[in-house]
């Protein structure tokens, strides 16, 4: 739960919501800063970030250390999750604290993602967007920073102000594929 | 079979003990698990199913799938009603309600039958002739009159309630329809590890497999789909989807394609009715088979008069009689095979017709060769066909009667991205191309291969192809022993025999209609469809088209393949439009954004107003107030003579940073931001690279290399896009990076005489006047939350707008509301902010609307002569900066109660109110508490010049017209005193 | 319609926006004069086959260059206009 005085985006929606082989959840909101490099200072990011144990990461990538995580999260940029960033990072890119920006939700479960296949214009087979992968994408119209964390198990990051409508959105679909699985 | 229709031992998609009953127009029947609708009537004994579109004839069931025309029904499930639903596609559940269409008051009494004694009126063009003249009946007679009695089908008027589902799919292969090419093509594919789609409009897969019953293998029909489908069930990388037919062939490998999810079930529960597909195949296999298509002879459109294919189908799939005698009339070999069939299944074959001479006469039925049928009898269903042969005309009795006039290949899809097919003399039909649809080929009798054996072997010689492109290995594959007869046929159309025969009976288009239409000189193929509406209804001309531009050809002495085909386009069957929007409706139709206080604002009964895709509270409504202007009013006042706390987190906020960051905002605004200093907040002015105005704001530095710019609520995306094509076009080389952080600050515009009393009771360390002055920024905490603080207004009081971080946001606001109440004030909503701004002259888009420049607004100053940016050298055109421009302007009316409407033009005091005396216009109007009379702000032709001046506020709309006097459109404390103090 | 993002790979079109011809990116100086202003905002060849448009990758944030077929629809090739500003 979040701390007092607080709110987590996903407060009052329900979380977890369970359909079929489906459970939605909620994720806490630990420290996210956006890095946004300066033109060609990838390598010296990727060199300010080794104290951490991660590099900056290529489009798609995920990297993880010891609890701080670095996600590629769109052009030239990565999200760095569960960490301060390193006073060295600042010289060579933008970074902005975006932890209270994002609604972070979990969608795990054997149907999940049959159930992003009805909101995301991806090809999500594993062999295209494999476990420890993240793409920049759509959910439906909203903006989604999708991260697939296990074959069943996949991160869902929309805008904090979308979280309820981008709830809506899942349980739809949820529902419709736990109908279609009962009826088989 | 006495008594009955259904015939013993045969059917093997029914289950005989498990009965489903269903009404059909009010008539309670009973079928079979696994009928169809029009397979339960035809057991039921029903034959007319509805009234044809124009003439309004009886019709009966015309074919076994999707290509039906005639045999179009109503679907009614509670309070929804679903018209022109192909009886031969809908599947009976228990309960099912279906209606005939086209019919009043049913389809055995049809008042507009009327039409069919007319019928020499209402031939080709009727409509275009007839109701030309006089010109003034159009909308008041001819219109309502053609509305009433045309279309097909009718809708409930109510909203869809149904449940509709899109879906993506990404595949190696797609193999569209499971007869046995596509089978086979999607065996080979799947076994050599390709990820396959097999797509299947059926709901069984087998495609003509399960009407014809052919020996595959060495097995019976069933029994080798049975293992193919165990083999094909087995493969992880293949997906069977049943019930679904691909729709269109879209660019880069996109299909789109309509499962029908629920609606074969009484109760679909949480089910889908529909799910649209968007699939994605980097090759595909069209492999969806053959329809066959009738042939024109005069009365051929009565029920009892189907494809002859249809009849097996009937027979092998639901066990169901079509006719108890029947007659084929056909060109071909197939028709020869179906009448054998038939009679092997116990059905009565009165008559084998061909117009072909040297076909075999050694049958167990009677065969009429260099023969033809030219006439039937049967109001409510055939009676009677008449036979032409050498020896003269014989009358048949029959029942049934089984039209040939051979196989059209299934190519529609092939065509959909402008290929055109070409012309095959030998099997007389149009086959595909290759490469008319990127990445797709035809396998088997979609591609003029019509013997069970060529289907196999082609199909699994396709997917060799297809995998072969993607690098794929694939493995040799036995092809199973199969029929492999081939297939004559003696192109034969239509019967010369006069009286009506028909090409298209979905729209009731004969012959004589498309004879005519070549005589009128509507010769081309596409101008002959749209004067005769040939293959304009749902069937698309499926069963026409070839038929109709072969007489068309007759007609003109060209041949078929100089006439050419119309254009195929998608979709290929109707598609819901409640399908396509899926998930569109309600809250699904775009995505809302819900501020911190949203909660808050609520419980407070705020009406919320959608502000782009935020949703902001109107007016926070006290117990004594009665209407939103009490309301508006009083939060004005209050923030006018106390202190007011209203969210704006739904400005856009980006955080600009790095040593270039000012000349990239330089570039941006039209005025200078790299000089600004640290701690200071800068008005801002963004032009699109036209000249004219895109987007004001503000630009505070927060330190050295830092900004944060702020756009409005609804422009957001549209700056920041803006943004990224500039710093990537032009300044991809320089040290700077921005990022959006609208959704992490939560931020309160707290404004009023008490503004700073307000703050100071919140924040850790006190402000002053000296220490953040006007237009300044500075870190601030509130208690152990780090926050900013700027003293900007956009209500023109005192003001400060307040920022924390989101997960604190909603906290913060009830307390900033609970300490403004104690001052005497409290919240305020969009509708004061509005009036706020109004009485200061700020303006918001309803100004800078796209077709301002900064001169319109008077803001041409704020254009730095110094350096350039975005838009200056367009903005500099004499034509954008001419007095004669209309110019922002305040206006007040002489009775400050009369009331300005925005949308309102202006006109000179005693000039017409017309587009060519107009001056100008309204923009934002309200009513101003603290002025006590209205106020509005508008655009007027050199209207800086002519403050003072009374114009006529004209409100065409609401029918209002006002006088008002121009002014300044700064009408509060226009020394700014107030925000400054 | 389906277009290569240099950061995201093939995408639908449903992910991108629209701007127009490659024009935009070769802006003129502020004192280039009427003519070349007007060629730079108005002024557009309508090819019956290759040209070259910008589009915006709205999830990743990617301006491209694309090459395309107007009669085909086909999709030739794609770069990101930053890259292009490097060289
Ligand atoms: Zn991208």
């Amino acid at each position: 739960m979040a701390e007092s005085g607080t709110t987590n985006p996903a407060d009052g929606l329900g979380l977890p919501l369970d359909h079929g082989a489906c459970r939605l959840s909620a994720l806490s909101c630990g420290p996210a800063w956006l890095v946004a490099p300066f033109p060609g200072q990838e390598g010296a990011c990727g060199a300010a970030l080794a104290p951490l144990g991660l590099d900056f990461p290529a489009p798609g990538q995920v990297l993880a250390e010891k609890g701080a995580r670095i996600v590629w999260a769109g052009r030239a940029q990565a999200l760095l999750f569960d960490a301060d960033p390193p006073g060295a990072l600042t010289r060579h890119a933008a970074v902005t604290d975006q932890a209270d920006g994002w609604a972070r939700l979990m969608l795990q479960g054997a149907d999940a993602q049959t159930v992003l296949a009805r909101l995301v214009p991806l090809d999500l087979h594993a062999g295209a967007f494999p476990p420890g992968r993240a793409a920049r994408t759509l959910l439906g119209h909203h903006p989604l920073l999708l991260i697939r964390d296990t074959e069943n198990a996949f991160e869902i990051m929309t805008y904090r102000s979308m979280a309820g409508s981008a709830v809506h959105e899942l349980q739809e679909a949820m529902r419709s594929v736990a109908a279609r699985a009962a009826l088989s | 079979m006495t008594g009955g229709w259904r015939i013993p031992g045969r059917g093997a998609e029914i289950d005989r003990s498990r009965r489903r009953r269903f009404t059909f127009g009010g008539r309670v029947l009973e079928g079979f698990a696994g009928d169809t609708l029009a397979s339960a009537l035809m057991g039921a004994g029903v034959r007319v199913l509805g009234r044809s579109f124009k003439y309004h004839r009886p019709r009966g069931v015309m074919t076994a799938g999707s290509e039906e025309p005639n045999a179009l029904v109503a679907v009614l499930e509670g309070t929804q009603r679903t018209p022109n639903v192909r009886a031969t596609v809908q599947e009976v559940y228990k309960g099912l309600n279906a209606q005939p269409q086209n019919c009043w008051p049913g389809p055995h009494l049809d008042a507009l039958a009327i039409n069919d004694f007319l019928h020499p009126f209402l031939g080709a063009g009727f409509y275009y002739k007839t109701f030309m003249w006089p010109r003034r009946f159009w909308e008041r007679v001819y219109e309502p009159v053609i509305r009433r009695a045309a279309g097909l089908g009718s809708l409930s008027g109510r909203a869809d309630t149904g449940r509709y589902e899109k879906a993506y799919a990404f595949c190696d292969l797609l193999v569209i329809g499971a007869g046995p090419a596509g089978l086979m093509a999607a065996l080979r594919a799947g076994r050599a590890g390709a990820d396959v789609i097999l797509a299947e409009e059926d709901r069984a897969v087998g495609g003509r497999l399960l009407a014809d019953l052919p020996a595959i293998g060495g097995q019976d029909t069933h029994g080798w789909l049975a293992a193919l489908l165990a083999e094909l069930r087995a493969l992880p990388n293949v997906r069977i989807m049943t019930r679904t037919t691909v729709t269109g062939a879209h660019d880069g490998g996109t299909y789109g394609a309509i499962e029908r999810v629920g609606l074969h079930l009484a109760d679909p529960g949480d089910l889908p009715r529909e799910c649209f597909w968007r699939i994605v195949a980097r090759r595909t296999i069209l492999a969806a088979g053959a329809l066959e298509r009738p042939i024109a002879h005069p009365a051929n459109d009565r029920p009892g008069v189907m494809l002859a294919s249809a009849m097996p189908a009937y027979v092998n799939r639901w066990g169901v009689a079509p006719a108890r005698r029947v007659v084929i009339f056909g060109n071909n070999d197939s028709a020869l095979d179906t009448a054998r069939g038939l009679t092997a299944a116990g059905i009565e074959v009165a008559a084998y017709v061909d117009p072909r001479d040297g076909i075999s006469v050694t049958e167990e039925f009677p065969v009429y060769r260099a023969a033809q049928v030219v006439g039937t009898r049967g109001r409510l269903g055939l009676r009677e066909v008449a036979v032409r042969h050498a020896g003269g005309i014989s009358v048949v009795q029959a029942d049934g009667l089984g039209l040939s006039g051979g196989w059209n290949p299934t190519l529609h899809l092939s065509c959909h991205m402008n290929g055109r097919p070409e012309w095959n003399e030998t099997i007389a039909a149009f086959v595909p191309r290759p490469g008319m649809v990127p990445g797709l080929e035809a396998a088997g009798a979609a591609a003029g291969r019509f013997s069970t054996s060529d289907c196999l072997a082609d199909g699994a010689r396709a997917a060799a192809v297809a995998l072969a492109d993607l690098g794929i290995k694939v493995a040799d594959i036995d092809l199973p022993l199969a029929e492999d007869r081939p297939y004559g046929i003696a192109p034969f159309w239509a019967v010369d025999a006069g009286g009506r025969a028909w090409l298209d009976f979905a729209n009731d288009v004969t012959t004589k209609d498309v004879g005519q239409a070549a005589r009128e000189g509507f010769a081309s193929v596409e101008h002959m469809k749209r004067y005769t509406t040939q293959g304009m209804a749902p069937d698309q001309g499926k069963n026409s088209n070839v038929a109709a531009l072969a007489v068309l050809a007759d007609a003109t002495g060209q041949g078929i393949a100089a006439t050419g085909t119309t254009t195929f386009r998608p979709p290929y069957v109707p598609v819901s439009i409640a399908a396509l929007g899926a998930g569109g409706q309600g809250a699904g139709f775009a995505p809302q954004r819900l501020t911190v206080s949203d909660a808050t604002s609520r419980a407070m009964g705020a009406p919320m107003i959608e502000a782009g895709l935020w949703y902001r509270p109107s007016y926070f409504p006290r117990a004594e107030e009665t209407t939103w202007r009490q309301a508006c009013d009083r939060e004005v006042t209050m923030v006018r003579g106390a202190v007011g706390v209203c969210d704006v987190s739904t400005l856009g906020k980006i955080d600009v940073q790095g040593p270039d960051a000012g000349q990239f905002l330089d570039l941006l605004y039209t005025n200078t931001m790299s000089s600004l200093k640290p701690g200071r907040v800068r008005y801002g002015l963004m032009l699109r690279e036209d000249g004219h105005v895109m987007e004001d704001g503000t630009c505070a530095r927060l330190d050295a290399a830092r900004f944060l710019i702020t756009t409005t609520t609804a422009a957001a995306a549209q700056v920041m896009r803006h943004m990224d094509f500039v710093q990537q076009a032009f300044c991809a080389q320089q040290r700077f990076r921005f990022a959006s952080v609208t959704e992490h600050w939560a931020q309160f515009a707290i404004a009023g005489p008490r503004a700073r009393d307000l703050l100071n009771g919140v924040l850790d360390e006190p402000v002053t006047g000296e220490s953040l002055p006007f237009m300044g920024c500075q870190p601030v905490r509130v208690g152990a939350i780090a926050g900013r603080l700027f003293r900007i207004s956009f209500s023109g009081e005192a003001g400060y707008e307040i920022a924390v971080p989101a997960r604190h946001g909603a906290a913060l606001f009830a307390r900033l509301v609970r300490a403004a109440e104690a001052l005497g004030g409290g919240a305020y909503g969009l509708e004061a902010l509005n009036v706020l701004r109004i009485e200061k002259g700020f303006v918001t888009h309803a100004e800078i609307h796209g077709r301002v420049t900064a001169f319109d607004i008077g803001m041409q100053r704020m254009i730095s002569p110094a350096k350039d940016c975005i838009g200056k050298a367009a903005s500099q055109r004499p034509g954008l900066m001419e007095e004669t421009r209309e110019q922002l302007v305040g206006l007040r009316p002489v009775d400050p109660q009369d009331e300005i409407a925005a949308g309102a033009h202006l006109y000179a005091a005693d000039a017409p109110a017309s587009a060519a005396f107009g001056q100008g216009y309204v923009t934002s109007a309200c009513y101003s508490p603290t002025l006590q009379g209205w106020l509005g702000l508008g655009f007027l032709t050199n209207g800086r010049a002519r403050h003072g001046e009374v114009l006529r506020v004209h409100d065409g709309l609401r029918g209002r017209k006002v006088m008002a006097r121009v002014c300044d459109p700064v009408f509060h404390d226009p020394e700014g005193r107030a925000m400054r103090g | 319609m389906r277009i290569s993002c240099p950061c995201c790979g093939l995408r639908d079109r449903r992910e991108f926006t629209y701007l127009g011809h490659e024009t935009f990116l070769y802006r003129p100086a502020a004192d280039a004069g009427p003519e070349a202003w007007d060629d730079y905002l108005h002024n557009r060849d309508n090819p019956a086959g290759e040209t070259r448009d910008l589009w915006y990758h709205d999830p990743c944030g990617t301006w491209v260059l694309v090459t395309r077929d107007t009669v085909t629809h086909a999709v030739t090739a794609s770069r990101a206009v930053a890259e292009g500003q490097r060289a």
